[in-house]
């Protein structure tokens, strides 16, 4: 298994060395390498309990590094101070609290963690805030309760959520499954532009096909293990999107089983 | 007022507004994080600091502060570990709480304040004016921590994980929170007892929701109906002779039933509405679309159609395509 080409620490924004990654103490990802150089946007993809969103997980500190080194924006992940630099939009499908809030009071919680612990938010917050609403298209949507919404509009505000911390590395998993059309559109029309800016993606997905716009890498993930590594469009067969609702054991479509395990992207060097 | 001329009443009455304004302001917390018996086993907990008050003849609400925040960090110390014997490990401290309190009351001599009926339910006579003071202190402590932790309690209890991953402090926090219920159920133990400022914690909160249509609106809501039923719960307590707490919640429980009732009205009386409407456009002879002769609103995410001044917002269902109303045009337009 070969190594990233060497690459200075603040151009990158992931990097994995011999990574195990778990809950407890069992691993899900096994030994795993991957190096993603900033402004990269990678597709992390894998059926239903490949262990692709435990890699992700792991690195926005939900799993257990068990072995390995995970360095985030030049960081090891767990010492990250400044983790408000990195974005993540969770699976859910929903916003669920139990009480009503706003769409304006969800997303202003993406500004919290870069204010500190007392430090209320500010005229800035808000403009952000107000910037991340009307990039995902719901900014007259802004004081209605999140669960008056649909649930692509409810996506859309987590993505919101993420934006409005306006992060260095935007970590989704997810965000396209079980999402209507004109959400899905909005969302690959957000993340063109949040790339062309310069802001890292990792979007772990079933289905790259709503996002094949944006997404330029493949990191696919195969029983906690990587098995192909390199430009989307060798990962992606035409036609091979699965709508996002596969069964456990279902290969996912669209990507060569036979692709060698090397690291293409590393043997490529940049972008 | 005739009831205001009494020493006790009064100090009732004092205790009752600061009960009813604290408790739901901590509350709504704790709904959100679907975490609503927290106050309930932290009563529990309290139940045995008040026994060792009472037995070494310190004051009990000073015993019941101490063992109801040591009880509430165990609780967030436990839960944080994440193990599945933290289910039972929460139970033994809230039964080992009650039960240590039972025992501890029933060895303390004769003629002091043991009445463990006043403790569990709440009575308006037994509120003293040194509990005052401790209940004021406790009172403006807690509303200054969440007026200034509230964003953060709330990003905390809507979404853990998200406030985790972009990394405030969840640990601190969730304590924080448990920390703010233990003086909660501390301040109320002489109005509404122990056993039952979940209740005040909770109810006011859950009428709220069923109103407000924003967390800011849910919170400032839930105090105020706290505050009306813990004050006029007290009042009639004193004139029916019932336990003040019992009083109280029981009118914070029929006010639920009542805003539950009106609010599912209001929705049903919305729905036949709709059907009716959609009865007369069971007969319109055209989906909307391109052409259809009624002009197109870019209403939101959607497009609506003008109908006669009326719009349309079609969305498909089992049977074929169905129509909205979204107002008028007016109001979308203006």
């Amino acid at each position: 298994m070969s190594h990233a080409t060497p690459a200075s620490s603040d151009e990158v924004a992931v990097r994995l060395r011999d990574a195990s990654i778990g809950y407890g103490d069992v691993p899900i990802v096994s030994h795993v390498d991957l190096t993603v150089r900033r402004g990269e946007a990678v597709a992390v993809l894998g059926s239903n309990g490949s262990g692709k969103t435990t890699l992700a997980r792991g690195l926005l500190g939900l799993a257990t590094v068990l072995g390995g080194e995970v360095e985030l924006l030049g960081a090891p992940v767990g010492r990250l101070r400044e983790r408000g630099r990195v974005g993540y939009v969770p699976q859910r499908h929903t916003v669920s609290g139990a009480v009503p809030a706003t769409v304006r009071e969800v997303v202003s919680v993406g500004r919290l963690a870069r204010r500190g612990l007392l430090r209320r938010l500010g005229p800035a917050d808000r403009a952000a805030v107000g910037e991340a609403v009307a990039a995902v298209g719901l900014a007259d949507r802004m004081e209605e309760p999140v669960a008056s919404l649909s649930g692509g509009q409810q996506r859309r505000v987590l993505v919101a959520r993420a934006l409005a911390a306006q992060p260095e590395l935007l970590i989704m998993d997810e965000p396209t499954a079980g999402v209507d059309a004109a959400s899905q559109a909005a969302l690959a029309g957000v993340l063109a532009r949040v790339a062309a800016a310069g802001t890292t993606l990792l979007v772990v997905t079933h289905e790259t096909g709503p996002l094949s716009g944006v997404l330029t890498r493949a990191v696919v993930v195969d029983h906690g293990r990587i098995r192909y590594d390199g430009p989307l469009a060798g990962a992606d067969a035409p036609g091979g999107h699965d709508d996002g609702h596969c069964g456990p054991e279902e290969p996912v479509t669209g990507y060569r089983l036979d692709q060698p395990t090397v690291s293409a992207r590393a043997a490529g060097g940049r972008r | 007022m005739e009831i205001l001329e009494y020493g006790f009443m009064q100090r009732a009455l004092l205790a009752s507004v600061m009960v009813g304004l604290v408790a739901p302001a901590v509350g709504v917390f704790l709904v959100q994080r679907r975490l609503s018996l927290l106050g309930d086993g932290l009563g529990h907990v309290a139940l045995t600091g008040v026994g060792i008050g009472v037995l070494t003849s310190t004051a009990p609400v000073g015993g019941a502060l101490v063992a109801a925040v040591l009880g509430a960090v165990l609780i967030e110390l436990v839960r944080a570990r994440g193990r599945t014997s933290g289910d039972v490990a929460l139970a033994v401290l809230f039964y080992g709480g009650i039960a240590g309190g039972v025992v501890l009351l029933s060895l303390a001599p004769r003629g002091q304040a043991t009445n463990l009926d006043a403790y569990l339910f709440g009575a308006i006579t037994t509120t003293s004016s040194g509990d005052l003071a401790v209940f004021a202190v406790i009172a403006v402590a807690v509303l200054a921590v969440v007026g200034l932790l509230g964003a953060r309690l709330y990003a905390v209890s809507d979404d853990e994980e998200y406030a985790r991953a972009v990394g405030l402090p969840v640990l601190a926090l969730n304590i924080a929170l448990a920390a703010l219920v233990a003086a909660t159920v501390v301040l109320s133990m002489r109005v509404v007892g122990l056993l039952l400022i979940s209740a005040l914690m909770i109810v006011p909160s859950a009428v709220a929701q069923l109103l407000a249509r924003s967390f800011r609106q849910t919170l400032y809501l839930a105090c105020a109906i706290g505050l009306v039923v813990s004050v006029s719960g007290t009042t009639t307590s004193y004139y029916t002779g019932t336990p003040s707490g019992g009083t109280i919640v029981l009118i914070a429980i029929a006010l639920f039933l009542a805003v539950s009732a009106g609010v599912a009205m209001r929705d049903a009386t919305a729905r036949r509405r709709h059907g009716r409407r959609s009865e007369v456009h069971a007969a319109h002879p055209h989906e909307h679309g391109e052409g259809c002769g009624h002009p197109a609103v870019a209403h939101g995410d959607h497009v609506d159609y003008d109908h006669d001044g009326h719009l349309h917002a079609p969305h498909l269902t089992g049977s074929g395509v169905h129509y909205d109303e979204h107002g008028t045009r007016r109001a979308i337009d203006g």
